[in-house]
């Protein structure tokens, strides 16, 4: 069995998901039943600036009869009063002191507010913080959440007023609305944050109403930009969180990976892209707490098929595969191949090519069954009729090289090879 | 034993007649099976389809809530595609074909979708098309259609989408033909039939004169002075002669004739013996049987000359009347029918029938039909029945075919392209042309007769 356990800046937790700042960690009956659950820890709900809620909140994008594809939501931080909300912190701490705790801030824009708030949620006894830059809603309209987070001076200034007060770990939750997070992520990492975590959500219109004309979520007939997040948007985070992994400032700290898992290889992935632990929420709000018993024990066997020990066993190993376009091998090539005895004659390969690609495969017609075949010397290799193939294995892409050697973009170019002779 | 109705209660019958096949019965079951369809290319449902229904299209826009689009493309290829939803033998058609079928899954249910997307449209006479104002050659056109069944039907509908006028003569009181009068009534209802050839005739343009009979109530030179062409699809008639001693005795009945009673009269108001025995193995035989079954019979003998692996029906027929409690007699070849007060020197005897006498066969060599020959091997057996049901296909409209100067095989009308006949502006197609196929068949002629005569009306025109 490999051990599965998570030691982010210090806090420990006997597995790498946290449940994400957000409604499932909003009070004490929620937070209890995630660890009575198993996760490894949670983010409170942002506590702070006073907030009033609307009604509704959510909407949801669905695919191919597929619910929660993506999800949107337009809720504020916690509308809880402050008081019941640390005492609640403070009474889960006592029955699960095993499990990682940290806090979510937002503070009014000042000082002050930040240093009162930091104050007395550390007298929770709590694990840790993470600074909301990232609510795209409500708040950066009043100089908050995103607002922050989308300029590098302010994160900066933010985050420095933070580690003055602050006597625990900090980690600040970056917004992907932005073109890179790398610009807010290094003047984070410059004004002392200890850990970032990131995406937050992005926003987004998932859908309108073909009757009323009012996308969702619908108040009173006007609706606003939400914050989208669940599946939909793992690979755009994916993608920030390389960014942050692959820069030598920002890869200096412990990242926490945020943005749409909804599984163990989700998580996995997380991590092979340098993420040290993982937060979870759209997948628990569609089913329950009860995800974790898989999320656990699929990592703890696909450790154990690789031969892992630890988490830290993995954790960044994909981070040096993603490089440069100019430094691929323009040297390697691969031909797709269909397993005729597994072909079930659906035709989707070669429209898709036909049609939207390099018209690379062959038609038999047949009664009522079409032969497919690729042909090899007009194929670029391009995946596109192994995507659409719906048979597992049926279509492989094979090696075949141009030439042994390496040869990338600026070589190939200085060599003066031929372009466009396709 | 007697041949009797009313065996059963109302609660039974109703029971008994209930869709064998339930629709999807919300929008989500619905939905979760057209998303399992993966939109092949050149699909090899359709192309399984004798009327080429785009179904990888329609089972899409059934997923995109375009359900007015799924039943256009639906009725765009078969306007009996309500009918057809009930009705096809889709196991041997679409549904065999489909592509999971390779994958040792279960097919998409074509079927059900297919009447998810028709039931709408046909319930609520949705308008899905639009005739054209005008003919091809702005000129006009009327055509006359003998016989309201699939095929003419769909011949009609083509015309009239085209501009044409249409009048269509049946003669029965009701359109639909053998889906009105030849098929189990568990598959599709008397209300539905009647709805479905409502919503054909909405389109407007087609005018059909009920209780007119070719040959008797209208001549086929009448409609080829008063039309510009002639569309025969009057379909086939009652089941062939048996031509075995004691066809005449009370209690033999023809298969299409019993089907046409329980189709036309209520169930309670349908006689049925007690034990039964059903010759072929058709559709149209397992229609019969499983009917017989349902109306009360306590039993029920399938006989066939040949064995299983020859059967004309499909497995999902026979499982139908296996699962009804009908008993198969395979190998056996009816050589008589006795009657009440037989005797050695009068095995037929006369009266009541009171048991069917079969010749045990084996199979041989193939004959013309390339199914093994069945071959006697001098044993026989007798099954003891009360009534004998005669479902061994059914014979073409000889004498009018032959009257009318029809090139004709046996009655029935000989076609070339698919529609045309030896008299010039009069095309068949369907049952008369083939001898009876599939309602779906039927269609697809109806389609071919249409094209044919628009062909042919437009060189008039010329």
């Amino acid at each position: 069995m490999a051990d599965i356990s998570a030691n982010f800046l210090g806090i420990k937790s006997p597995n790498p998901y946290w449940l994400a700042s957000a409604p499932p960690t909003d009070k004490k009956i929620n937070v209890l039943r995630a660890f009575e659950a198993g996760w490894g820890g949670v983010v409170w709900k942002t506590l702070g600036s006073q907030v009033k809620n609307v009604s509704s909140r959510y909407s949801a994008v669905n695919f191919n009869g597929a619910r929660v594809m993506g999800f949107n939501n337009i809720e504020l931080i916690s509308d809880r009063p402050l008081d019941i909300n640390l005492k609640e912190i403070k009474e889960v701490l006592k029955e699960f002191p095993d499990r990682a705790m940290i806090v979510s801030l937002m503070a009014d824009n000042d000082k002050q507010s930040w240093h009162e708030l930091i104050k007395k949620v550390e007298d929770t006894g709590a694990h840790g913080f993470e600074l909301n830059f990232g609510c795209p809603h409500g708040m950066t309209e009043r100089g908050m959440g995103a607002a922050v987070g989308q300029d590098p001076e302010i994160a900066k200034m933010v985050v420095e007023w933070v580690m003055e007060a602050a006597h625990i770990p900090v980690i600040t939750k970056l917004t992907p609305n932005v073109h890179s997070v790398v610009p807010t992520g290094k003047a984070v990492v410059q004004a002392g944050t200890n850990a970032l975590s990131l995406i937050n959500t992005i926003q987004s219109v998932t859908g309108i109403d073909l009757d009323t004309f009012v996308p969702n979520p619908y108040v009173a007939g006007k609706s606003v930009f939400g914050g989208y997040c669940g599946p939909a948007v793992k690979p755009i985070a994916l993608k920030f969180l390389a960014t942050i992994s692959q820069n030598e400032i920002t890869n200096k700290v412990p990242i926490s990976g945020i943005g749409g898992i909804s599984t163990w290889k989700d998580a996995v992935e997380f991590m092979l892209l340098g993420a040290s632990n993982v937060q979870v929420c759209t997948a628990a709000m569609k089913h329950g707490f009860r995800i974790i018993e898989d999320l656990c024990e699929g990592l703890n066997n696909y450790m154990d098929e690789k031969g892992f020990k630890t988490i830290y066993d993995f954790i960044g190993r994909s981070v040096p595969t993603l490089t440069h376009w100019e430094d691929l091998d323009i040297n390697y090539h691969h031909v797709a191949n269909i397993n005729q005895n597994k072909c079930i004659h659906c035709g989707l390969c070669y429209i898709a090519c036909e049609d939207t690609s390099h018209q690379s495969i062959s038609i038999t017609k047949g009664n009522p069954y079409n032969t497919y075949a690729i042909k090899e010397e007009e194929c670029v290799g391009c995946n596109l009729c192994q995507l659409m193939c719906p048979v597992t294995d049926c279509i492989t892409m094979v090696e075949h090289r141009v030439a042994p050697e390496y040869l990338n973009w600026k070589d190939f170019q200085a060599q003066g090879l031929p372009l466009n002779d396709h | 034993m007697a041949i009797q109705n009313n065996r059963l209660s109302e609660k039974d019958y109703a029971e008994n007649f209930s869709d064998i096949h339930p629709p999807f019965e919300n929008k989500e079951a619905a939905l979760v099976e057209a998303n399992r369809c993966i939109f092949c290319y050149d699909a090899p449902c359709t192309k399984s389809c004798p009327t080429s229904i785009n179904i990888p299209k329609f089972i899409k826009q059934i997923t995109t809530d375009n359900i007015k689009g799924s039943a256009h493309t639906i009725f765009i290829s078969n306007i009996f595609g309500g009918g057809c939803s009930r009705v096809c033998p889709v196991e041997k058609l679409c549904e065999g074909a489909c592509v999971y079928n390779l994958l040792h899954e279960q097919p998409i249910e074509i079927a059900k979708l297919q009447r998810w997307s028709t039931q709408p449209a046909i319930e609520n006479k949705w308008k899905l098309f639009e005739r054209k104002m005008h003919t091809p050659s702005g000129k006009g056109g009327k055509v006359a259609i003998v016989g309201a069944g699939p095929a003419g039907l769909s011949c009609a509908h083509v015309l009239s989408r085209e501009g044409i006028d249409v009048t269509v003569f049946e003669k029965e009181s009701k359109g639909g033909g053998l889906m009105t009068y030849g098929i189990a009534a568990y598959k599709v209802t008397p209300k539905f039939c009647q709805d479905e050839v409502d919503f054909i005739i909405s389109l407007g343009g087609i005018e059909i004169k009920y209780d007119h009979s070719l040959g008797k109530d209208v001549t086929l030179a009448d409609l080829q002075k008063n039309y510009n062409a002639v569309y025969l699809g009057m379909g086939v008639g009652l089941a062939n002669q048996l031509n075995i001693p004691g066809e005449e005795l009370e209690g033999v009945e023809d298969a299409i004739s019993f089907i046409y009673d329980i189709r036309s009269k209520g169930y309670p108001n349908v006689s049925v013996g007690e034990k039964v025995v059903v010759i072929g193995m058709g559709m149209t035989a397992i229609d019969a049987a499983t009917q017989a079954k349902r109306l009360g019979a306590k039993e029920v003998t399938m006989v066939y000359r040949r064995s299983e692996a020859e059967k004309n029906c499909t497995q999902v027929e026979l499982d139908i009347a296996m699962l009804d409690g009908c008993k198969i007699q395979w190998l056996a070849a009816p050589v008589a029918i006795a009657g009440e007060n037989a005797r050695p020197d009068d095995p037929v005897g006369r009266g009541k029938v009171t048991a069917l006498i079969c010749d045990v066969m084996k199979l041989g060599a193939p004959d013309f039909s390339g199914k093994p020959a069945p071959i006697k091997t001098g044993e026989t057996i007798t099954i003891e029945c009360d009534m004998v049901i005669k479902a061994t296909g059914q014979s073409p409209f000889m004498e009018l075919v032959e009257q009318n100067g029809l090139e004709n095989n046996k009655g029935k009308i000989v076609v070339k392209e698919k529609a045309i006949t030896n008299i010039k502006g009069v095309f068949a197609g369907g049952d008369a042309v083939n001898g009876g196929k599939e309602v779906v068949d039927a269609v697809q002629a109806g389609k071919d007769g249409a094209a044919a005569i628009l062909q042919f009306l437009s060189r008039q025109d010329a």
